[in-house]
């Protein structure tokens, strides 16, 4: 064997490894989760000092109890039915008010168009860990306290910044052509926003409403902060808050839990990935 | 991202347009009127309570009364002299450089794997990513799971190979405690870095890197002399945000570990929600979170500069 065919094997030994620590990182929790979900109390609560005992396999036949306390126990199907309603009015309320914004900076800002977007784009930097305080009080003013109305009138602060910069930087990657010779046809500007443009922005307003959804499915802060009842709660407030029964940790349910709330989120997640990316990377990536 | 379009319709498209001056052909106007309702509900509910936030952190306000009174430096006085905001202030920074450092070298390794081919990549690319679409607080509930300090499995490996004799309670301890939550930060921002790595590196031209190679500069030459110092803008970008969602996450600490052992492992945003939320008092626990200002303002001046220098480096 020539050395240069040892270097290419050693190369590709190493590309191997690497691509399978680093997937085995970032996948290992989720293997847990899915494991713990599915053990037998008997196979799940044995000490980790226990070496002849292999935690990373079932030792024991799988079982769908924890899936059953979790549907039929627990206010989980509640929660999912909470977010997903609040999700639907917040992307509502993002649509309405990020698409026309997006559009508006793309084509008809002109010169200031820039800068107020890179303004807007900002406002998604103030993180709520800064907010929830003020919001508090805000919420007490207008007695929404314990309310999806708080979480409603919140979330779009969150969504709106980065939907507008999502739409805008699609709207750019749209040819003008089409609105231009529908104008050059005698349609007014109004007229082309009205009759033209919905088809042409289609594939903007689907990736706002995935990122609204993953903002709103994922969002921790305020839902702690607004909501203290458990039948109230949201996903991601419910399952680490209220599933925890005083001391007494359910994992099975809790793992299981987390699981099928957070792979539809990425599956979702990745379909849109690209034009997430352009828009997080502001234009420091030219292609 | 591909090339801008210029934001005004090219000139051809100008005569219709002055043809007619009627309200509905008057773009600027138009455009205003699109922007206002999007640009007037962040500037109500984003900007006034940002100011109400520095605002707040000078007066007594308490969550139970709606009596808004001047407090001076109060608030800064007490945190300032209170050992448990030190501390916070102290992991706060911690936690970021530590896991942003792991991330820059996690993101820029996978970044290099990820750009070449091999069986299995649409799968491994899916599962990367997954630390990053998952809801902050559930990931941090399976990995307190995966910390226990009876059930931990990480325990059980480390003994299994014979690398540990006595026993780690992971988050029992303030050191490990925080070392968890670094890696645990480190996880679920590294894949989203990633990513935008690796879209830099494909905008890097071929041409470049093959002259290299034609020159004789091997994978750590091309590394470091060339892939690296041209990401450099799109890494920064990674950093700047994996900063921003570090230092003002909440999740990860308060479902980990909760502050504790005995306040040791709180981090602002996690004081500042025990101070201002469970403890009522919103003066002290604004004060806590504009300390974060500072370093959000730092973010967003070189964000600005990143977006500049790129914009000039293209036209």
């Amino acid at each position: 064997m020539t050395r240069r065919t040892l270097r290419r094997l050693l190369g590709r030994a190493t590309l191997y490894a690497a691509a399978a620590a680093l997937t085995a990182f970032a996948g290992f929790p989720f293997y847990w989760m899915l494991v713990t979900a599915f053990k037998q109390n008997r196979d799940l609560y044995v000490g980790a000092s226990d070496l002849r005992h292999v935690p990373w396999v079932f030792n024991q036949s799988p079982t769908l109890d924890h899936v059953r306390l979790l549907l039929h126990g627990t206010e989980f199907p509640h929660w999912i039915l909470n977010t997903l309603l609040i999700v639907a009015v917040v992307i509502a309320v993002t649509v309405a008010l990020a698409v026309p914004a997006g559009y508006s900076l793309a084509r008809l800002a002109g010169r200031w168009g820039e800068r107020l977007g890179i303004a807007i784009f900002l406002t998604y930097l103030i993180p709520p860990t800064l907010l929830f305080i003020p919001f508090s009080r805000l919420v007490s003013l207008l007695g929404l306290q314990n309310s999806w109305g708080s979480l409603i009138l919140i979330y779009p602060t969150l969504t709106i910044p980065f939907c507008t910069w999502l739409v805008m930087g699609f709207m750019r990657s749209v040819p003008w052509d089409i609105e231009e010779q529908a104008m050059i046809d005698g349609y007014s500007r109004l007229a082309v926003i009205l009759k033209v443009v919905p088809r042409l922005i289609v594939p903007g307003i689907l990736s706002v409403v995935v990122f609204a959804f993953t903002l709103v499915m994922q969002e921790f802060v305020y839902a702690l902060t607004f909501i203290s009842s458990v039948e109230k709660m949201t996903v991601s407030l419910g399952v680490p808050i209220a599933l925890v029964r005083g001391d007494v940790y359910h994992w099975g349910a809790l793992m299981a839990a987390a699981l099928v709330t957070s792979v539809p989120i990425a599956i979702v997640y990745n379909l849109f990935l690209d034009r997430f990316i352009e828009s997080f990377t502001m234009g420091a990536v030219k292609g | 991202m591909t090339r801008r379009e210029p934001a005004d319709p090219p000139a051809s498209a100008q005569p219709a347009l002055l043809a007619r001056g009627t309200l509905a052909d008057r773009g600027e106007l138009l455009g205003g009127l699109m922007l206002a309702p999007a640009l007037a509900y962040v500037a109500l509910l984003a900007g006034i309570p940002f100011l109400l936030a520095i605002a707040l952190s000078f007066s007594d306000a308490t969550a139970g009364s709606l009596r808004f009174g001047w407090a001076g430096l109060r608030n800064y006085a007490a945190i300032l002299s209170d050992p448990v905001f030190r501390r916070a202030l102290w992991n706060t920074i911690v936690v970021t450089v530590g896991s942003q450092a792991l991330v820059i070298v996690l993101a820029t390794a996978a970044a290099q794997v990820f750009r070449a081919s091999f069986p299995g990549k649409r799968v491994a690319r899916f599962v990367l990513l997954l630390p990053w679409a998952v809801p902050v607080s559930l990931a941090a509930i399976a990995w307190e799971w995966i910390f226990d300090s009876t059930f931990s499995v990480i325990n059980w490996t480390l003994k299994a190979a014979g690398l540990l004799h006595g026993w780690l309670y992971w988050l029992g301890e303030p050191t490990l405690a925080l070392l968890a939550v670094i890696i645990v930060q480190a996880w679920r921002i590294f894949p989203f870095a990633t990513v935008i790595v690796l879209a830099g590196l494909t905008s890097i031209p071929r041409e470049i890197l093959e002259a290299a190679t034609v020159d004789g500069a091997g994978f750590w030459r091309r590394l470091f002399q060339i892939e690296l110092p041209l990401l450099l803008p799109v890494t920064s970008v990674a950093v700047l945000f994996g900063t921003v969602y570090t230092a003002t996450d909440l999740g990860v600490v308060y479902v980990l570990t909760g502050g504790g052992p005995a306040n040791s492992t709180h981090v602002l945003p996690t004081l500042a929600f025990q101070r201002g939320i469970l403890g009522a008092d919103l003066g002290q626990g604004a004060a806590i979170a504009v300390f974060l200002l500072p370093l959000l303002l730092v973010v967003a001046i070189l964000m600005l500069r990143l977006a500049r220098h790129t914009e000039v480096g293209v036209r």
